[in-house]
């Protein structure tokens, strides 16, 4: 996983609540036996005004010139802004390697879906969650200026705006460990082998059913 | 010791150990693992040189893929068909428990083989790549949907690391109505706390309407939580969890059974337990229910009408219900009973079981679905569900009925395989989501209990069950 200490990413607003998974990335592409390309992918029924399909060559595609991604002012945007419980739906860890592949290394918005939530810092993309005011402003600061862009610090856990406001984020530790050095939280588990197996076996004496 | 809720006590029989800032290492008792969240944690595995921590708490199936008919052609989309096959290969290189491979007897959605096999059994945690893992609290296990890193983690580790979640207790008190389902519950509750009502809890259903439902509805209700944004829900053990296990082939068997049991009837809530939120429902008021728009928290009572967004003060609000009921083609005001529909999907994680179709087809009998419906299929949830029904004569209802008998799978709950809406097509669904494009792109989906989908299909509309003569 790519390390997140700082980013000044341009910023993208997709202004619309309970964006799901389903919209993120169509089940048609979940069909990869793969973990990366699915950014080209990313909310494909809105990005395109035909229908698509795995295999498929996405540069020659009609785009849908009205879906904010395809705003040429919005290319490049590494920061999404979104409303509230964004990611809601299924588990697919699809969501967040889309959003990753195409660009983005953070999505700030009111709430977000719980899985989804927990399956960003998997993979290097911080979701962040700001105060419902604070992401209006950041919306109207966003359609005011072009280029818009946005400080993320995880060290210091903020979020400053060009104009120098600067929002406090909750990150629990653990995850912002392994975040901010881009730890395979496998390993770290692992170091905890020996508890594991010591729990198991008093477990396997209280409940031998769970067992074989 | 203080008073605790059933959370609680599957929380800390799990927790292997924890760290200051609240974080805990939880052990995994039952790892179920499907073909489309797996692959890329296999590779994981392989690419890393790892090998699964305790593979016979590993029960796997194919289900989302797999086709619904001909099932003598195998699987004709070939990426499909490769997907199903990584699974084969993964679990041949890694071993299982046990493996439903597509055209089993016993394969099926793995959140209805999980529980009719006894692979998940009360006091577990449970987890799956799949966010409707949430089915398996009916039998009072922590049970939650996983993406694959942690898919991965598991297969690695045995455990999770996880923070505790808030409880909250939805207590649905008093009499379920006749033609009133734990479907109708569910609809219910997430239109009264919305989707996101449940987000940072663990919700545990409660109250005489909840012990009153059948297992198969305790899952209904438990495979929807995470439509109300939480990750598990989960019902107490009570007799009829215990006698829904009873000789089930993983079930203990001779006296771990009775050890087992001694130690299930402790799962339940003590008395004066503190919840973080209560939420009450009277039971006698819900009604049946049909949602209309691309949420389910968009959701109304089949006597009631599609909202008008003129009435909405809130300019955000209003604009996401014009969105809807445009992507839906539905006008303000419609009472739900004139819309027709197109076509109708009995099945999904949510209502495949047996007792759904028995519902459906009592329902379907004797009667001839409408001209305008182009296609009523029923996709039983496991190769188990369809021999019972099959026992029963059902097929021979459904069928008689104009209805198509298929094969099981996931089906047109998420059209992964060739069963799916067309563009604008509307459809009555037992599944469990109707956001865009989820039964196919530009499908228009209403989630209804399986009396009200085959009530729908005989009618071309929708109609009130408890009235339908
Ligand atoms: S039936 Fe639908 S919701 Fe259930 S596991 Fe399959 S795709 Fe997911």
């Amino acid at each position: 996983m790519k390390a997140f200490t700082q980013v000044d990413g341009l910023v993208c607003p997709l202004d619309r609540a309970n964006v799901d998974t389903d919209a993120i990335i169509p089940k048609q592409f979940l069909k990869s036996i793969k973990r990366s390309g699915f950014g080209p992918n990313l909310f494909d029924e809105w990005r395109y005004l035909d229908h698509g399909e795995p295999g498929m060559d996405n540069s020659q595609r009609p785009l849908n010139p009205d879906f904010v991604l395809n705003q040429p002012r919005y290319k490049g945007a590494q920061v999404l802004l979104a409303r509230d419980n964004f990611g809601c739906g299924s588990s697919r860890e699809h969501a967040p390697w889309a959003l990753e592949d195409y660009g983005f290394r953070a999505v700030i918005a009111p709430s977000f879906a719980d899985i989804f939530f927990n399956n960003c810092y998997k993979n290097g993309v911080l979701p962040i969650v700001l105060p419902e005011a604070a992401v209006d402003q950041l919306f109207a600061e966003t359609a005011a200026a072009d280029g818009y862009t946005l400080h993320i610090d995880l060290a210091a856990q903020t979020v400053t705006t060009p104009s120098g406001a600067v929002f406090g984020f909750d990150i629990t530790g653990h995850r912002k460990h392994c975040m901010l050095n881009g730890l395979d939280e496998i390993g770290l588990t692992l170091q905890h082998a020996d508890e594991i197996k010591a729990f198991e076996a008093k477990h396997k004496q209280a409940q031998p059913w769970l067992f074989g | 010791m203080a008073a605790q809720t059933l959370y609680d006590k599957l929380w800390q029989s799990h927790v292997v150990s924890q760290s200051d800032d609240g974080t805990c290492l939880i052990y995994i008792d039952r790892h179920l693992v499907h073909e489309v969240t797996s692959p890329q944690a296999f590779e994981g595995l392989r690419l890393a040189n790892r090998t699964p921590w305790r593979v016979d708490s590993v029960v796997a199936t194919a289900d989302h893929n797999t086709p619904t008919d001909h099932w003598e052609l195998g699987i004709q989309d070939p990426i499909s068909r490769q997907q199903v096959e990584t699974l084969d290969s993964n679990i041949k290189h890694f071993g299982a428990k046990a493996y439903f491979p597509f055209k089993d007897l016993r394969q099926g959605i793995v959140h209805v083989v999980g529980p009719e096999n006894g692979a998940t059994l009360p006091g577990m945690t449970v987890v799956c790549g799949d966010s409707h893992t949430s089915t398996h609290g009916a039998f009072a296990a922590l049970a939650h949907g996983i993406g694959t890193s942690e898919v991965e983690h598991v297969l690695a580790t045995q455990t999770l690391t996880a923070k505790k979640s808030k409880a909250m207790l939805i207590k649905v008190e008093g009499e379920l109505g006749q033609g009133v389902t734990g479907k109708d519950v569910a609809l219910a509750i997430i239109g009264e706390i919305g989707t996101a009502g449940g987000t940072g809890y663990a919700v545990e259903f409660g109250g005489s309407a909840i012990r009153s439902l059948s297992m198969e509805g305790r899952m209904t209700l438990c495979n929807m939580v995470i439509e109300a944004g939480a990750r598990a829900g989960m019902v107490a053990v009570d007799d009829k969890t215990v006698e829904y296990l009873k000789d089930r082939p993983f079930s203990p068997k001779a006296e771990q059974w009775d050890a087992a049991v001694a130690y299930w009837k402790t799962l339940v809530s003590d008395e004066g337990a503190t919840f973080d939120k209560v939420v009450e429902l009277d039971a006698s008021k819900i009604e049946p229910q049909v949602t209309w728009g691309t949420s389910p928290e968009q959701v109304t009572t089949v006597g009631g009408k599609v909202p008008n967004p003129a009435q909405l003060e809130d300019p955000v609000k209003r604009a996401s219900l014009e969105r809807a009921l445009s992507y839906m083609g539905l006008q303000a005001d419609t009472p739900i009973e004139q819309i027709q529909i197109d076509k109708v999907f009995i099945g999904s994680c949510t209502n495949s079981r047996i007792e759904d179709l028995r519902a459906a087809a009592a329902v379907a009998k004797g009667r001839q679905k409408a001209a305008n419906v182009k296609l009523a299929m029923v996709v039983p949830g496991s190769g188990l569900v369809k021999q019972q029904a099959e026992a029963e004569g059902l097929d021979k209802i459904f069928v008689a009925a104009g209805f198509e008998w298929r094969e099981p799978g996931c089906s047109m709950c998420l059209a992964m395989n060739a069963d799916r809406l067309e563009p604008g097509e509307r459809c009555a669904s037992t599944s469990n989501r109707n956001f865009e494009g989820r039964q196919g792109q530009g499908g228009r989906t209403h989630l209804v209990s399986p009396e009200m989908a085959a009530a729908a299909a005989i009618a071309g509309h929708f109609v009130d069950v408890r009235t339908f003569a």
